[in-house]
């Protein structure tokens, strides 16, 4: 269980997150939405350590990541993969050279890594494109490659930072089926941070609105749907006020 | 006034900071040889090897100059053989190494800050760290082992080139035979010139590529911050070579 207990953090004069408080439950995708700007992807950031909170802390399965040396930052890490808003993927390297870099660590045989990463690539419907590089692939693609990386490396939980951000409605769907098909075939937890709503629709158990630093309202897709919070309710209709 | 002077001063220790902090760092990933490993010898390629034409270049042009102005200075004054003397000794002890460092800090040091920078907001650094990679042992520690051991391999077939090309000019343009040319040569060497040289040039690789590491994970702000961090890193090597070559000539030989 990760839990978000509450969270302070400010950049300059700029206070993002004041007293984040949540939940995420083992087996359950949860859905983080919000305005552009809101700190999403700063509490997410939090989880694995990337960002240092002002005050309060966050839980993984009971520990707290500010209290976690080198060590126990690595082995936390090794628990959780991360997709990048953009993929970060590593323009260097390969697509298979990116699908495998996490998994290099972990004592595998070659043999045991190119069956991993094919099972990755074969997974978001990319086998075949494992010699290409990122600058080769379109924007969906790279977000493939990036969930790929993430669960290459069968982590407990996985981390979607605006992952249907910049990319068509087809394309965006696609990307929320593999989302799905992640949680069902490997049974990981999930947090997904956007404000596609249809992507928080489909792909959410529960959905969560981050609102002036804290939740402003968390639960079932059907709850969010109908809310009578009128935050929520501009919100998830888009309207302009 | 004296806030400015107040701000320069903090903001000068805080640099000073930053840089132990850095240096504490590496030291710590390189427990981690795993992983420095394998991308040192990418790196070594990188950084020797691909700075192989501009060094020899620039060092083959000043082996010209050298031989042809000490040829100018010294003629009607001393014998001629001096030209070989001021070749081999100017291109051991300081021109080798301070202008090759010179040209790598803005080949080497410059493409380090890019890559790193361009790396750090496009957040493939944080995509390293989660992945449960320390950027220090994977991208800084190969840089700065590649530099420190290749550049002076680089300064030394640079200083080389420096004197093939100062002996072939006094050969054809100043009629001096290699006889005496080579007598020149030897005439003040010291096992000392060669060591000196050398080490200078490991230090001008260190400051180098830790500079243009520095520089690019601290890169801030889209394009734009890279190309800051790209500046930055040049002029500080630039400046800092200058610095260290004084220091070491002050330091050891006297």
């Amino acid at each position: 269980m990760i839990q978000f207990d509450n969270l302070y953090k400010a950049f300059g004069d700029k206070q993002v997150l004041a007293g984040l408080t949540l939940e995420v439950h083992d087996g359950e995708t949860l859905v983080i939405i919000g305005y552009s700007g809101s700190g999403k992807s700063v509490a997410l950031k939090h989880i694995v350590g990337l960002l240092v909170a002002d005050a309060g802390d966050v839980r993984v399965d009971g520990r707290a990541v500010s209290t976690l040396d080198r060590i126990g930052l690595a082995a936390l890490r090794r628990e959780i993969g991360y997709v990048f808003q953009f993929a970060a993927l590593f323009d260097s390297m390969t697509v298979t050279d990116n699908v495998a870099l996490g998994l290099r660590r972990r004592g595998l045989t070659d043999e045991e890594l190119a069956d991993r990463v094919q099972e990755a690539l074969a997974l978001v419907d990319l086998t075949g494109s494992g010699d290409r590089y990122p600058a080769e692939l379109s924007g969906g693609m790279r977000k493939r490659v990036g969930i790929a990386r993430a669960i290459a490396l069968r982590p407990r939980y996985i981390l979607y930072d605006e992952p249907t951000t910049g990319l068509d409605p087809v394309t965006s769907a696609v990307i929320d089926q593999l989302m799905v098909r992640a949680r069902e075939r490997l049974g990981v937890t999930g947090i997904v941070v956007t404000h596609d709503m249809r992507s928080a629709y489909t792909v959410g158990d529960r959905i969560a609105m981050l609102y002036e630093g804290r939740i402003r309202q968390v639960g079932s897709v059907a709850e969010i749907r109908e809310s009578d919070d009128p935050v929520v309710r501009q919100f998830v209709e888009g309207r302009p006020t | 006034m004296i806030e400015r002077i107040g701000r320069t001063t903090v903001g000068l220790v805080e640099a000073v900071g930053r840089w132990a902090h850095f240096m504490a760092d590496m030291g710590r990933a390189l427990s981690d040889v795993a992983t420095w490993t394998w991308q040192t010898l990418v790196q070594m390629r990188r950084v020797g090897v691909d700075s192989l034409p501009v060094a020899l270049f620039i060092a083959a042009f000043t082996g010209v100059v050298l031989a042809l102005q000490a040829s100018y200075t010294i003629t009607g004054t001393v014998p001629l053989y001096f030209v070989g003397t001021l070749v081999g000794k100017s291109m051991m002890l300081e021109l080798g190494p301070v202008l090759a460092g010179l040209a790598l800090a803005g080949r080497v040091g410059a493409s380090m800050a890019a890559e790193l920078g361009t790396m750090r907001v496009t957040e493939q650094v944080d995509a390293l760290e989660t992945l449960a990679y320390d950027p220090q042992s994977f991208l800084v520690l190969p840089r700065v082992i590649a530099g420190t051991a290749m550049f002076p391999i680089v300064v030394a077939l640079a200083v080389l080139v420096g004197i093939v090309t100062g002996w072939l000019t006094s050969l054809w343009l100043l009629n001096l035979s290699t006889p005496e040319f080579v007598k020149g040569l030897k005439l003040f060497y010291q096992v000392k010139d060669t060591w000196f040289g050398l080490f200078k040039s490991a230090t001008f690789g260190f400051t180098i590529t830790t500079v243009g590491c520095m520089v690019g994970l601290s890169t801030r702000g889209g394009a734009e911050g890279v190309g800051r961090s790209t500046t930055r890193a040049v002029v500080y090597s630039a400046v800092l070579i200058l610095v260290l070559d004084a220091f070491w000539a002050a330091v050891l030989l006297r």
